[in-house]
Formats: structure tokens, sequence, C-alpha cells
């Protein structure tokens, strides 16, 4: 059986649309699971060829607004049923639905893998092989790099680490089962599951990881909310250090989303200043205003902008609800005039920082502010996250084969059942580094093991 | 030389050990006139090692080796004289027979068994020349001078050729237990480009038996219930011997260190490479030298001799040291030693020379097979031998060769790693090895195999017939059992309780309750009454079929990824430099090995799967413009 696989499958750089294709038997199945269509038909009873609107869902929160276009084998790029979801084009919002799709069970297609299956399927013609070959080189070379970097990297120590200890789990139990005349101590079960347990921990926090991880590497996504005028677009500035949104005095000035991408000490932060949250009856802002909703709900870190000068309001009632549960660090502006706030802040919201923005003072406090917020504070850019997502991919299979392996344990199964889930582990963990399972257990073996005759 | 005609065959076999054996006989059986050569016939099918067959993974290829025809397993079933099955409670997987074997017995068995194949001739001759045309075998010679035309030579020389014994200080040459070593063919084969290299192997001491005192050692006996390696032997069977288990100590360890420089290995005199599962008692100190005491086994060679094997302390310490060293063993004080321990170095070839058919790549009608491909074991050595001697006859015969995948058996995973990714010291088979091995059970080989070795020709009718039959019993029976339902009854849950497991309150599928870890099919007997009378093997089949479904699903699904791409062949000789899109490391390690499927490309370590995708292009490309 054929894994289902998907990728992100229009160039990563920020554009208007992108697609994230999904190939294989259970391409519909994956694609249901992320994708909720406005018309209620799910995709399985759509025909092939058709389109849906529908929303982008991580479980039941909103990624995005998209299109799933489904292809019933053999009428597609691949000859196997293919869903194809397009979305907004940003990079952050691509590489999270491509996540969910992922994470709803398909692995990350390999270079070249969706044309390999079209060829399979008869479904290519020579002149569309060739042009894919300087692809399919490219992405070799690259794919070259990265595995280079990532072997110098913590990352691929760590992963190391926990394949060494799966191959040391499974070497013991392969040493039992193929020298059982050997003068050695017999293997306790709980040991075994110890071992796997202790592999499965340290892989999980490593995927836990990866999201700060990916924050340093990819940015934070930050939106600014606030009223109109306190200054979000102030703060902005200060923190990007150049005129990027049009600051006025008028209320609602800004309104479609600005982004920014800004280095805030060793954090990179992905900026979007949004049309204030605020009812309008101008149509125009009403659209901005919609955006930044939306944004705010996917948004890794909220910058909450209050006017320290200011006492607060209904509107701030409001805004605070909508912020309940996300991630939100309150910043209080204008410190210069008068900070009648900071107090009454701190009894809504974990963090509170106070800023000038015009002064630019308080952007020292505010990076150690987002640092500690969301645990990055011991982390520098160089750690273990250089994490690419097929590293992720690797270690969600093993994570995955893991956790079977211990249901494997705790079902009462003999150790050659063990022993071969474990080696489904290993084996997605190796194949980061191209060696091969058996190899290494035989290896292990011989070298931790006195056996033979 | 003065070189003089002698015969014509289709098939030569060089070496009569048990690849020789297996290929002769296979070769004969379908047909083809055969001469199955050996420097002496009182050595044939000789047990130069340890005086036994089977074992982890070595049971699974006899029992293989017999589904598709082979004598392996009728001649230890006839010969056997303590049988045991391992790994009993570690999983159907790992289940794994062995017998000790009269040594002898087993030689004369396997003898007077070649001598009654019609198309057999056994011949004591020393192979020295091979004659090559254009490429292609055409015929081989004897050190006497006799040309044999052939159309095929299969070379299964062991470590006769170019052997050379080590103990201590002392290096002589010679083959094993007192034959001569073979000369002259390694220059020959060289000069025909075949790439050959040397390895080294070694065996512990036989000894008296009355000069052992058994009353201070363990004694380990057979299973009480015995179930043979073939399908046609037929019980009872008994174990007629025990075996023994002794320890080395302190004494014999620093007795071992104090005199290493004297070790034509760690002398340095030794260069060959030894296999790592096979360590000698010096290597066992050495790199172990936190483990207080190594195990050894002592075992009978033989009901018409008092001699006994020491498993595990083999030795090439000059025979000063090794008579010091084993006396100081706990019982063998007063040990009397009638064959010292050695090593013996020997020449063989890479493997990756070869297509997995066992047929050189650079010379047409040319096989290899057992120790001469780099292998270690009896078992190995008779798998090999056993498909060279099929694949002779077949290409003789205008077929296509055997190539098992590796997710039918332990055979087709031992070729297909010896040809994918060689070896650098004496291979042996381990369950470790396979990936399938959920699948390739010992106890289903007969299901794997036995319709192949119909269809080659290798299994008569009336052993199919019973084959069928067999299969059919398990079919309707396992339908029984997962149709069948079970009532709740005091009785059943008391039992349930007794073994541990929760009680029912409504009616369940027998398959239901075989699939708990806890029981067994045999052990629900008495709460199935409409369970028919049937053979052990067939409940066996049953009960392994229910309990592990969810990874025999699993495992076939992958056996079914991997078959898709074993699809795809890729022609010989292939230059991969042409291919646009591989990688430099993908280039050199596919040149070299020259996969005939995409299947066993991917195998190959440095070959990753962008590179698969940029190979299949250009194959597709190939196929476009050649048409």
């Amino acid at each position: 059986m054929e894994k289902t696989i998907a990728a992100i499958s229009t160039p990563l750089a920020v554009g208007g649309i992108s697609v994230i294709r999904i190939s294989g038997k259970e391409a519909i199945a994956v694609g249901e699971k992320v994708f909720s269509p406005h018309s209620g038909v799910p995709l399985s009873k759509m025909k092939g060829y058709r389109a849906a609107y529908g929303k982008l869902m991580d479980g039941e929160k909103e990624v995005d607004e998209g299109i799933a276009t489904v292809f019933l084998a053999p009428h597609s790029y691949t000859g196997e049923d293919v869903v194809e979801l397009s979305c907004h084009g940003g990079l952050f919002v691509t590489k999270k639905v491509l996540r969910l799709v992922l994470d709803a069970g398909a692995v990350l297609a390999q270079a070249g893998e969706f044309t390999k299956r079209a060829f399979e399927n008869g479904k290519m013609t020579l002149t569309q092989a060739e042009g894919v070959l300087d692809m399919i080189q490219a992405e070799n070379e690259n794919a070259l790099k990265a595995a280079k970097s990532a072997m110098d990297g913590t990352l691929y120590r760590k992963i190391r680490s926990i394949s060494d200890g799966i191959v040391s789990v499974i070497g013991s139990i392969a040493a039992y089962l193929d020298y059982p005349e050997e003068d050695m101590d017999p293997l306790a079960l709980s040991q075994i599951r110890e071992g796997f347990c202790a592999a499965r921990d340290a892989l999980s926090a490593l995927i836990l990881d990866f999201d700060k991880g990916k924050l340093l590497r990819d940015g934070i996504d930050t939106v600014i909310v606030g009223k109109p005028n306190v200054g979000k677009s102030t703060l902005m500035n200060l923190l990007s250090q150049r005129e990027r949104s049009i600051v006025t005095d008028i209320p609602g000035t800004t309104r479609d989303v600005v982004e920014e991408r800004i280095s805030l000490g060793n954090l990179t932060l992905n900026l979007a200043d949004t049309a204030g949250l605020r009812q309008t009856d101008n149509p125009v802002e009403q659209i901005g205003v919609e955006l930044a909703k939306k944004r705010v709900e996917t948004a890794s870190l909220i910058l909450a902008v209050f006017d320290g000068s200011e006492d607060l309001s209904k509107e701030d009632d409001a805004l605070w609800k909508q912020l309940n549960g996300l991630p939100v660090i309150a910043v209080v502006n204008k410190t210069d005039l008068r900070d009648v706030l900071s107090q009454k802040l701190q009894e809504h919201f974990p963090l509170v920082v106070s800023i000038s923005a015009k002064e630019g003072t308080g952007k020292e406090a505010l990076t150690q502010a987002i640092s500690s917020f969301l645990s990055l504070t011991s982390l520098t850019g160089n750690e273990a996250f250089l994490f690419n997502e097929r590293q992720l991919s690797a270690a969600k299979q093993a994570l995955g084969a893991l956790d079977e392996t211990i249901a494997t344990i705790d079902n009462g199964f003999p150790l050659d059942a063990i022993a071969l889930d474990g080696e489904n582990a290993l084996d997605a963990l190796l194949a980061l580094s191209g060696e091969k399972v058996s190899e290494r257990v035989v290896e292990e073996i011989f070298s931790h093991f006195c056996v033979g005759k | 030389m003065n070189r003089y005609w002698m015969d014509q065959y289709d098939v030569c076999v060089v070496g009569a050990g048990h690849a020789g054996i297996e290929a002769a006989v296979a070769a004969a059986r379908l047909g083809m006139r055969t001469a199955l050569f050996t420097l002496s016939l009182d050595a044939l099918a000789n047990l130069p090692c340890n005086p036994s067959i089977g074992g982890t993974a070595k049971g699974h290829l006899v029992r293989e080796i017999d589904a598709l025809g082979g004598v392996m397993g009728i001649a230890a079933d006839a010969t056997f004289l303590q049988s045991r099955m391992l790994n009993m409670g570690k999983g159907p997987a790992v289940h794994s027979l062995r017998v000790q074997t009269d040594r002898r017995r087993y030689h004369t068995y396997m003898k007077k068994l070649l001598e009654s194949i019609p198309n057999l001739d056994l011949k004591q001759s020393e192979i020295v020349d091979i004659v090559v045309e254009d490429g292609t075998l055409t015929g081989v010679v004897t050190k006497l001078g006799a040309l044999y035309q052939t159309k095929a030579c299969i070379l299964a020389t062991g470590t006769y050729l170019g052997g050379m014994i080590h103990v201590g200080e002392v290096s002589y040459e010679s083959g094993p237990d007192g034959i001569s070593a073979a000369k002259g063919l390694t220059d020959a084969l060289r000069r025909e480009g075949l790439p050959m290299r040397r390895f080294k192997t070694g065996t512990p001491p036989r000894v008296h038996r009355r000069s052992i005192d058994f009353s201070v050692l363990e004694k380990q006996s057979g299973d009480e219930k015995i179930v043979p390696f073939s399908f046609t032997t037929k019980g009872p069977l008994e174990n007629k011997v025990d075996c023994y288990i002794a320890y080395t100590n302190g004494e014999t360890h620093r007795i071992i260190r104090e005199n290493l420089d004297r070790s034509p290995i760690y002398g340095g005199r030794i260069e060959a490479i030894g296999p790592r599962y096979c360590p000698s008692i010096e290597d066992k100190i050495v790199r172990f030298s936190d483990k207080p005491r190594h195990q050894l086994f002592v075992e009978p060679m033989g009901l018409d001799t008092e001699e006994m094997y020491l498993q595990g302390i083999s030795s090439s310490m000059p025979e000063d040291v090794q008579m010091a060293f084993l006396r100081s063993i706990k019982g063998f004080e007063h040990l009397e030693v009638m064959r010292n321990a050695y090593a013996i170095e020997y020449d063989c070839c890479d493997p990756t020379a070869l297509f997995a058919s066992l047929e050189y790549r650079n010379i047409k009608g040319l096989y290899g097979a057992g120790q001469f491909n780099g292998t270690s074991g009896y078992e190995e050595a008779a798998a090999q031998g056993l498909i060279a001697g099929i694949n002779a006859a077949r290409k003789i015969s205008g077929k296509e060769p055997l190539i098992l995948p590796r997710s039918s058996s332990y055979i087709g995973t031992l070729i297909d790693d010896l040809v994918t990714k060689g070896c650098s010291d004496p291979y042996r088979m381990m369950t470790s090895r396979s990936e399938f091995r959920l699948l390739l059970r010992q106890d289903n080989a007969d299901e794997r195999l036995t319709p192949i070795g119909y269809e080659i020709g290798l299994i008569s009718e009336e052993r199919y017939r019973r084959f069928l039959e067999k299969m059919e019993q398990v079919k309707t029976e396992e339908e029984r059992v997962r149709k069948m339902n079970i009532p709740p009854s005091e009785e059943l849950n008391a039992f349930l309780v007794s073994r541990e497991t929760v009680p029912i309150h409504t009616g369940v599928k027998l398959a239901d309750l075989i699939r708990r870890p806890q029981l067994t099919y045999e052990g629900l007997a008495p709460f199935d009454p409409g369970r028919p009378h049937l053979p052990d093997e067939v409940g066996e089949q049953v009960e392994v079929r229910i309990k592990y479904e969810g990874y025999i699903k699993k495992q076939l699904a992958q056996a079914e990824e991997l078959h898709r791409i074993e699809r795809k062949k890729i022609p010989y000789p292939f230059d991969y430099t042409k291919v646009n899109g591989l990688r430099l490391e993908a280039i050199e390690k596919l040149n070299k090995v020259q996969p005939e499927n995409v299947g066993q490309a991917s195998r190959i370590s440095g070959v990753n799967p962008a590179d698969i995708t940029a190979l299949l292009i250009f194959l597709e490309r190939k196929e476009h413009t050649d048409d």
C-alpha cells in the first residue's frame, strides 16, 4: 500500500495563492480532516475535477479560507486520488496548512515523489519528465546541503541520541532472540518498555520544541491590536525603525494588514499591524477589521496596545474578551504623558510592558518580555531547532511507531512483534541519515554482546 | 600440462559440501546431466565445525530448503541425535529448530542419497582451471588434466580453496579435517576477472568423552515433543543424547591473556577478516574483558565415536596454550584433546559480482554458492547451492531465473543482502536481518515456498497433493474458528480467570479468545466441542494467523510496496553516469553494485529517494527512445 503524501506545490514565496497537494489512497480522507466545505457536502461525496469553497481548519479553529479541488484516480497529476488545497499565499499560513495535512495522516512527499508516482501510473509525457529533472536535481542538492547542516547541528545530535537509544533497546532484544543459548541476563520487559518510553518522551519533547524552533527560524507571527489611534502603527514603526504604516491622528487609518519582518534581539517577528478591532459602519474599514480578527486567532503572539494616558473604556472590555485565552502581552504606550493604566492592566494580562513609541524607549523590555513569555529565553538561533519539515515528519512518524511499540508491549505480544514495531520507529529516524536499520542492529549486537560459538 | 577431453556435462559442481550437494541434486533432478567434484568422497557433506544443523534463522533456512525440494532437512531428520525448538515464548517469528547431528551418519546418508540420483555423477578430483570462451563458461579442468565440457559450473569450494591453517606460531596449507587444500583454481578465477578475497574462520577442539567430569557440568536435554525439519519426515522421533554446559573462569582468561602474543591474529600473522558472530575465545576475552566467564557447550559428534565438540571456545592459540586453558575449566581437569582448535584462512569472492540468480555478471554459466560467496554456515551454504543449482538448470532449459523476493523467504533475504550490500566479514543469517520476519516464520515455510518448488519441478505430485490438503484444512479450520460462537459458562470463566484474563458475559467468537495473549488454540479445546481432529501444525497455523492478523496485514502491505518498485527492471550493464540528477555518491555505488531492479537499487546505502526518482525518469525515457 502506497503512503499518502503531501507537499506545498507552489513556490515557497509570498504570493497570491499557495497550493498544498495531497496524493494517495487516503488523500480525500486527509483533506476532509482539514477542510470544511461551505456547502456542507463532504469531499468524499464530490465528483472529480470539482472544487469547493470552504474553511481550512485546525481542529475547531479556522486557519484560513480556501478552495479544495478533488481529482479522482486515475484522472489526476499522479494518477491517484488527489486533493489540492488552495489557501492565501502567506508563508506562515501555507506552512501551517501543510502541518495540519501531515498531522491528519499524510507523510511529507520526497523530492520528485509526485512526479515519480505520475510516472508509475503512466500519467506523464516525456517532455514533462525532462522538465522536472532539473527541479529534482536542484532539490537534491538543497536536501544535501540541508542534511549536511543538520549533521553538524545540535538537532542531528539529538535525533542521533534518540535513535542510538532505540538501537540499543532493539539490539538487546535482537541479541537475545538471535542468540538464545548465550549466557545473557534475561531481558526484563519493563526495561524494554522504559527504553522505548524514554525515546518516545525525548521525541515528543523535540517535536514540542519544534514549534519554538520554528518561532525562532521562521519568526513569530505577531499581531498588534488595540483601539484605533492608541499608537499601534507607532509601535510597529518603533520596532521596525522606519516609516511603514501611515501614522496619522485619524482613527482607522490602517485598513489593510501591513506585514513586516523585524529583528528584535535574537528574535524575529512577523509583525502585522491591523486595523483596530472596533465596530465600524465603514464597509472598507469593516473588511480590515475582519481580517484583523482572523489574524488574531492564528497568531503566535498578540501585542495589545493601550494608551496609558486614557482610562479603560467599554471597547477595552470587549477587546479583553476577544483576547481571552490567546497569547497576549499588553503594551502600554505613551508613558511620556502619564500612566494610569499599567496597574489595572496587570489584573487582566499576565505581562504588561510600558513603552514610549514616540520617544523610542521600552524596546528592550519588550524583547525580554516576548522571550520569557514564549519560553524562548534559553534558546539561541543556533540551537537544536534548525528543524525542517522533513525532519519533523520523520520524528512524528517515529513517534507514532513508538506509541505502537509500547501498545504492543502493553497488549502482551511477544518480543518478535515488539522488535519489529521498534524497527519501524528506527527506520523513520535513520532515513534522515540514510542508514539502514538491519545493519545498525547487527552492528549493535556484535559490538555490545559477546555472542557466537 | 597435457589436457585431454573426458566427458561432457550440463552442470559441473565444484565442491561437495552443503552448497555443492544441494546444487548438484537440484540440477540433476531438473534433468541436467550433472557432475559433482570433490577433493575426497570421504569428506562429502562433512560437518567440519559444529555437529549441529539449524538454530536461529538457520532453522528457518533449512525449512525453506526443504519446502523448495532440497535435501538438507531430510538428511538432518534422518541423522539427528537431539532436537530442540529454541526461543519458545519469544514469538512465532523467532521459534527456531536446531538439532545435534551424527556427523559420520550425516555424511553416509547424504553420500548414499547422492549415489541414488540417476543423472548425477560423483567424482573425486580437484578442479584447477575453468575454460571461458567469449565471456561464456565452457569447461572445467582437473588436476590430472581432464577437460570436462559443461554448460554451467557452480563454484562451492568452501574453506578448501587456498586453505591455510593457523595454530599459534605454526601455519600450513590444508583444508579442514586433514583434507588437503585446493590450489590452482584461485589463479584461474582471478585471471577470468573474479574479485577474489580472503576470509578467515575457526573451530574449537574435539575431546575424548572419558576425560570429562560430567557430574560438575549442567545437562541440557532435547525437547519432549520433537518436530522434524522436513515436511516429508514421519515420526516418531526421539532424542538419543544429552549435551552439557561448562564455563571458563578467571584462570582460563589469565592463561589466554598472558599468551596473546603467541596468537596468529593478535601476533599479526593473519590478516584475513574473521566472522564477528563467531569470535574465538581470545577475541571474547579481549573484547569483553569485564565478563567473568564464558559459556561452552559439550556436544557429542556421533553415536559411533567418543569424540565431543566444545562449542564456544574456538581458538588459534598454540597447542600447549590450548591445553593449559582448557584444563583450567571445571570438569576438564584431565581433558584429552583429540583434535586441536585452529583458525583457517581461505579464498572466496566478493558477492556483489553476482546477479541475484547467483550467476557471475561477467561470465555466463558460472555460478557461486556458499562460503565461496562470503557466507558462513552449513545452512546458508545449502540455501545458495539450491538456488544456484536451480538457476543453472533453468538457464540451460531457456527459463527465467528463480529470484526469491525478500518478503518470500530468508533465502531471498540472504541472497539479496549478498548481491546488494556485499559482506565485509563472513555473513551469518540472523532473524534480525529480515524486515519481514513475521511473514517468514519457520512454521509456514511450506506455504511460502512449496508452490514454487512444485512449479520448478522439485516437489513431487504426491507431496504437493498432501501440501494442498494441509492448506485446505488450515483454511477450513480458520473459517470455523472465526465463526464459532462460544457462550459464557462457569467452567470457561473459571479457566479464563485462571489464565489471568477477563471472564466473558455474552457469547464471543472463538477467534476473539484465541487473540488474547494469555490463551492458545490448544488450551481452548475443552470449550470448543465441535473441533475436528487435526494435525498439530494445522492448529498452529490457525492460531498464528489469528493472533498476528494485524501484523501480518501490515507486513503484507509493506511487501507489496516493495514489489512495486522491484518490478522496474534495470538492464545490465548500465552506465549510471548517464543519468541526469543522480548525486556522485549514488553513481559510484550504483555502478559498482549494478542492481537488477529499482527496488534493489533503493536498498543500497547512499542511494536516496530522489536518486531513485531520477533513475525512474531516465529508465522511462530510455524505454521510449528504444521503442
